[in-house]
């Protein structure tokens, strides 16, 4: 359903994307996925992990700024329209994405789209309404392994 | 045990007997020093004599409190051209302690004690912690840097004088001071307010939350601060913070302190007596505005300073202070004449950037100023580090808030700065004097 995304400024730097991701690899925490929002001046790295509680720790002891927010998994097949589809939908209830990412676990034909929304309980509540697949996040966890 | 926290707000003490004495009586004494003061003056200290010799006069034309205006100025370059012992006034014999400005630029400038004159620095520095609230038996963790800076010793010597136990830390070293802080329960802390800031920040790092130890009393100074500033020691800290005022070429700290009242410093002006000028013209300003604060030393015995130029821009507060001390009270110094900056042709301060970014919710208090000159013209960014409470996960609010921090510091200086946001710890860490501005323009 919901589940917990670390974010953290970054300077737009040289070598200042690989601070929190050498801290989380020595500390032996897998990237479930990721995405990288970027200005002239710094950039916005946006995490999903599964024990984001110990990854937050972690990257709070290397000295960055960690964030927390909810953000909405949805599952859909891996196929053209996939995406579209579910878009439509989305307009449909009148949801507005503040931005998306998307991962694949690298087998089978599904995807996982994560979704940022202004207000996270109301788009889970009107995606299920609409037969939406909202993901727990047990069971998008115990999938990864 | 949280009552600690609210432990006595300082009570009497015998030795702050003159911040209570009677006007006429506390005009009679500074008359009879200044007297002494200028004749030792010009009779010891060449400087003295020939800009008195230059005006014409002699001490015996030092009659009432109100003649000082005849003297002259002494000026920082003076002490730096008379390097190193060309202002004393009395023999080395008698010469028990020497200290040092800094010296950023050049030769530091050097002061000189007497036992006499280590007496009365001594004595202005129990008066200061008392009105701070500290007594005997505190535990006082000196942060002031130990050696030519007057900070630490002249802390050390008045907390031991109080009957309060020093720890004489020094400066730096903060996880170690953090360490001693909760291991020997600390109730008092003296350093920069910047060095305290981060001391709490670090310590939070650690796990260690100040506001559950002892701690209840900062004495803060050694640079200009920010109401904005002391609110976030305060709540970091759980503690009350005061503002100290001193200078090493006057004797150190403990020439001013806040009482209870957190409204305005108490000029220790049986010793120091105070005048405010304007900086331009060198009149006396009209009673309660602002200008520069004069300071003239009126017990040194071993380097007397005749109507020295603080360069510090302070007013006289002239309503009586509710803590009851008699003796004079100036607005704390939010600003010195000479960190003024000029920026496109506009005087900035940078406690009025700090200031302003204070302001904002969640701000933290680590930032940096950089000048630079770009094609002619002059740019000024504000290195700003980012904290948690003020960060969200969308390009969106990072660019909101920079908006509303440029907002911030053009609404109170009238330039528009360029705001970097900057990642934590990234702006280096005074264990002294934050150093707030880098001027990379060129000539």
């Amino acid at each position: 359903m919901k589940l917990t995304q670390l974010s953290l400024f970054l300077e737009n730097k040289p070598a200042h994307l690989k601070v929190p991701c050498r801290a989380l690899a020595d500390a032996g925490i897998s990237i479930m996925t990721l995405s990288l929002a970027d200005t002239e001046q710094f950039g916005i790295l946006r995490l999903i992990v599964r024990d984001w509680q110990k990854a937050k720790e972690v990257l709070e002891n290397a000295g960055c700024v960690v964030n927390t927010t909810e953000v909405v998994a949805v599952e859909v097949e891996d196929r053209p329209g996939g995406l579209a589809d579910l878009l439509d939908i989305i307009e449909k209830a009148g949801i507005n994405i503040e931005y998306m990412y998307a991962f694949t676990f690298g087998r089978g034909d599904r995807a996982i789209l994560v979704f940022r929304f202004e207000d996270p309980d109301e788009a889970v509540t009107k995606l299920q309404a609409a037969g939406v697949g909202v993901v727990e996040g047990i069971s998008l966890y115990s999938r990864g392994t | 045990m949280k009552s600690k926290k609210s432990a006595s707000c300082g009570g009497f003490h015998p030795v702050s007997a003159p911040d209570y004495l009677p006007q006429t009586q506390l005009r009679q004494l500074q008359l009879a020093r200044l007297k002494c003061i200028v004749k030792r003056a010009y009779e010891n200290v060449s400087l003295h004599r020939q800009r008195m010799e230059e005006k014409g006069i002699t001490p015996d034309d030092i009659q009432s409190l109100e003649d000082i205006t005849k003297l002259h100025f002494t000026m920082k370059d003076d002490l730096r051209e008379a390097y190193p012992f060309g202002m004393f006034a009395s023999p080395m014999d008698e010469v028990v302690r020497v200290h040092a400005s800094s010296g950023t630029t050049g030769k530091p400038t050097v002061v000189a004690y007497t036992q006499e004159d280590v007496n009365v620095w001594t004595n202005v520095m129990v008066r200061s912690f008392v009105s701070c609230g500290c007594h005997r038996g505190d535990i006082i963790q000196n942060a002031y840097g130990y050696g030519l800076f007057t900070g630490g010793l002249g802390a050390h010597y008045g907390a031991e004088a109080l009957g309060a136990t020093v720890i004489p830390m020094s400066g730096g070293n903060t996880d170690r001071q953090i360490m001693i802080m909760k291991d020997f329960g600390s109730n008092a802390i003296s350093c920069t307010p910047s060095y305290f800031v981060h001391l709490a920040e670090r310590a939070l790092e650690m796990g260690i939350d100040l506001r559950d130890l002892p701690l209840r009393i900062g004495v803060f100074g050694a640079e200009p601060w920010s109401d904005g500033l002391r609110q976030r020691a305060e709540e970091i800290g759980g503690i009350k913070a005061y503002d100290i005022y001193g200078l090493s070429e006057i004797i150190g700290p403990g020439v001013a302190i806040e009482c209870a009242m957190q409204e305005g410093l108490h000029i220790f002006e049986d010793h120091f007596y105070p005048e405010i000028i304007d900086p331009e013209t060198c009149e006396a300003v009209p009673p309660g505005e602002e200008g520069e604060l004069v300071l003239t030393t009126l017990s040194k015995m071993a380097m007397p300073l005749l109507r020295y130029r603080t360069r510090d821009i302070t007013r006289m507060i002239p309503e009586a202070c509710g803590c009851g001390r008699t003796i004079c009270r100036m607005a704390r110094i939010g600003r010195r004449s000479d960190d003024m900056f000029i920026i496109r042709g506009v005087n900035v301060y940078p406690s009025q950037i700090e200031a302003a970014l204070l302001k904002v919710e969640g701000t933290s208090p680590h930032y940096q100023i950089v000048l630079t000159r770009a094609k002619g013209l002059d740019q000024m960014e504000v290195q700003f580090e980012v904290t948690p409470e003020m960060f969200g996960d969308t390009v969106g609010s990072v660019e909101n808030l920079q908006r509303t921090l440029c907002h911030a510091i053009e609404s109170t200086i009238g330039v528009r700065a360029k705001i970097t946001l900057v990642e934590p710890h990234s702006i280096e860490r005074s264990q002294g004097k934050a150093k707030r501005v880098i001027d990379k323009r060129e000539g």
